[in-house]
């Protein structure tokens, strides 16, 4: 067949699909071409193999490419997951996430709270320990901060007047933006996580230790119960997500570096999503609950309470035959 | 260039194979256009800082808790809005006719959106995306780290904008058939013809002489060739 007649046989399936493709509406569009779409596109398909095969002209080989192109991802699209799977994820996917790799989400935790611990209790020991990760200003400035006499405990004193919403956009801004870098310098072989989990490990341990040991120990400790359960495992479940990018760059295993890269990468973001939900509502608690002036006991009670429930989430949550 | 069936083209195209047996080229876009888009976009994220930012002042510490958190979102999550439902392209990469792609040429998802977002951390290490240009310069589809862990490419969206250079020549219709790699090799002369001195026009006409043999100017020869090539003797 000449490029004419072939042409002038096919140019009306080609204008159609053009002027369909051009509406992106889908409720305006051609209902006829919507419906057939699948194997209009590929006799499309079939129409570009001729045309290159034919030695056409290369101005219509290039236009039924360009056609061609467009139409591809009409058909050829990843699924979108509805509302529902927000859910799903909640009560089974994330906490299936955490255990199936506990033994990533175990380093991580001992890779932040080992320092941590190790701080708070060295600093009992030896109070001047403080100094080896803050210098004398950081010092005052959280001192200050947890004086049993400021009204606002867990501000500065140039804080205490700030409003419930500002310190959380503060703590959503800075805590999760701390939890995806923690989870992205992962990618640097996993020393970028590494670091950031010891050293808030370290940090964390230290303001804890040395409030702890100069007697401040109840307005902080009442201060952060109720938002900690949270805010650290959701830390070292960015760690975890980290890590297990940075293990795939180092031991890809029998796939490709760039294969393993790819797989672990999208998987690891599964936690991540997870984690910064938690950030999110860690925030919540910092702002609005925290700060409350309730009895100790009731507050660490409740600290203590939510603490437990974080982690019978992760051991419990989307088990059973149902949730599968 | 798109359409031409030939083993590797001599250009940044990634191809794909399609369940249909076709193949697709998609042009990938290099480091240069990619940062003027970024520029664009980081100067719409100031300025909206800029508004958003104002109205809070009214608000007192209440708005400023607010604008923190627009502040979070905006960093995250700018270009993760605008990838996954404007057809991957931030107002930045849509001003350079870009657009971010699954490497199989699939629209964008959130998942891999979010990752080559969440990754420019480390692209952008340790001063201004060094890390992240390298990686460009070693990958052959011009990817970024975040591009390779995500699997995304970025493409530019209109490749095929040449005008057909204006000559009054007439189509004519080469004395035998050609192939496409022939047919592209006459299509590109004429578009460069403009861009040379008539001289070396001459010299590479020349080169063609089964073609031009007994014409007597090859180069408008040639050029009339190309635009019967390109078809516009039916008027596109």
């Amino acid at each position: 067949m000449k490029q004419e007649p072939f042409v002038a046989a096919h140019e009306p399936l080609w204008q159609r699909l053009e002027a369909w493709l051009d509406e992106t509406d889908p409720a305006r569009r051609d209902p006829e071409v919507t419906e057939r779409f699948p194997a209009l596109y590929r006799q499309l398909c079939q129409h570009l193999a001729l045309a290159r095969e034919r030695l056409y002209s290369h101005h219509l080989v290039e236009r039924l490419d360009r056609l061609v192109l467009r139409a591809h991802p009409e058909l050829y699209r990843r699924q979108r997951r509805p509302w529902q799977a927000l859910a799903r994820y909640v009560l089974a996917d994330f906490p299936r996430q955490v255990r199936r790799r506990w033994k990533l989400v175990l380093l991580s935790a001992m890779l932040f709270y080992g320092p941590l611990l190790g701080m708070l209790g060295a600093i009992q020991i030896d109070p001047d320990m403080v100094y080896t990760v803050f210098d004398g200003e950081q010092v005052r400035m959280f001192e200050r901060m947890y004086d049993p006499a400021a009204r606002q405990p867990g501000r500065e004193p140039a804080r205490q007047a700030d409003s419930d919403l500002l310190m959380f956009g503060y703590y959503v801004r800075n805590n999760t933006g701390i939890g995806l870098r923690t989870f992205a310098s992962g990618l640097l072989f996993g020393i970028g996580t590494l670091l950031v989990l010891i050293f808030n490990g370290l940090y964390i341990g230290a303001a804890a230790g040395h409030l702890t040991q100069m007697g401040y120990g109840e307005t902080f400790w009442t201060f952060v119960a109720g938002h900690s359960g949270l805010e650290l495992n959701a830390i070292v479940l960015s760690g975890a997500a980290g890590l297990q990018l940075g293990l795939a760059v180092l031991a890809p295993g029998r796939r490709t570096r760039l294969r393993a890269l790819r797989d672990e990468a999208l998987d690891a973001l599964q936690l991540v999503y997870g984690a910064a939900g938690m950030f999110l509502l860690a925030a919540l608690v910092e702002a609005f609950w925290s700060p409350r002036p309730l009895p100790s006991e009731f507050k660490i009670a409740v600290g203590i309470a939510l603490f437990a429930l974080v982690i019978a989430y992760f051991l419990l949550a989307g088990r059973g035959r149902r949730a599968a | 260039m798109p359409g031409n069936p030939t083993p590797p083209p001599i250009d940044t195209l990634r191809e794909i194979q399609t369940p249909e047996g076709i193949d697709l080229h998609l042009p990938v876009a290099g480091p240069l256009p990619r940062a003027l888009a970024w520029l664009v976009d980081a100067l719409i994220r100031i300025i909206l800082y800029a508004i958003v930012g104002f109205v809070s002042a009214f608000l007192g510490r209440t708005g400023f808790g607010l604008f923190l958190v627009f502040l979070f979102l905006l960093e995250w999550f700018y270009p993760v809005v605008f990838e996954v439902l404007r057809q991957g392209q931030t107002p930045g990469k849509r001003a350079y006719g870009l657009r971010v792609l699954h490497d199989d040429g699939t629209p964008i998802g959130w998942n891999a959106s979010l990752l080559r977002n969440l990754l420019r951390v480390v692209d952008f290490l340790p001063l201004f995306y060094t890390l992240g240009l390298l990686a460009m310069l070693l990958d052959r589809h011009f990817r970024r780290l975040g591009d390779l862990a995500a699997g995304s490419v970025v493409v530019h969206v209109n490749p095929n904008g040449r005008q057909p250079s204006p000559t009054r020549v007439r189509p004519l219709r080469p004395p035998f058939p050609l192939t496409l790699d022939e047919q592209q090799a006459i299509i590109d002369f004429a578009d460069r013809v403009p861009h040379l001195t008539p001289e070396r026009a001459a010299e590479l006409a020349s080169a063609a002489a089964p073609l031009v043999q007994g014409q007597a100017d090859p180069v408008a020869a040639l050029q009339g060739m190309a635009r019967w090539l390109r078809g516009e003797e039916d008027g596109r």
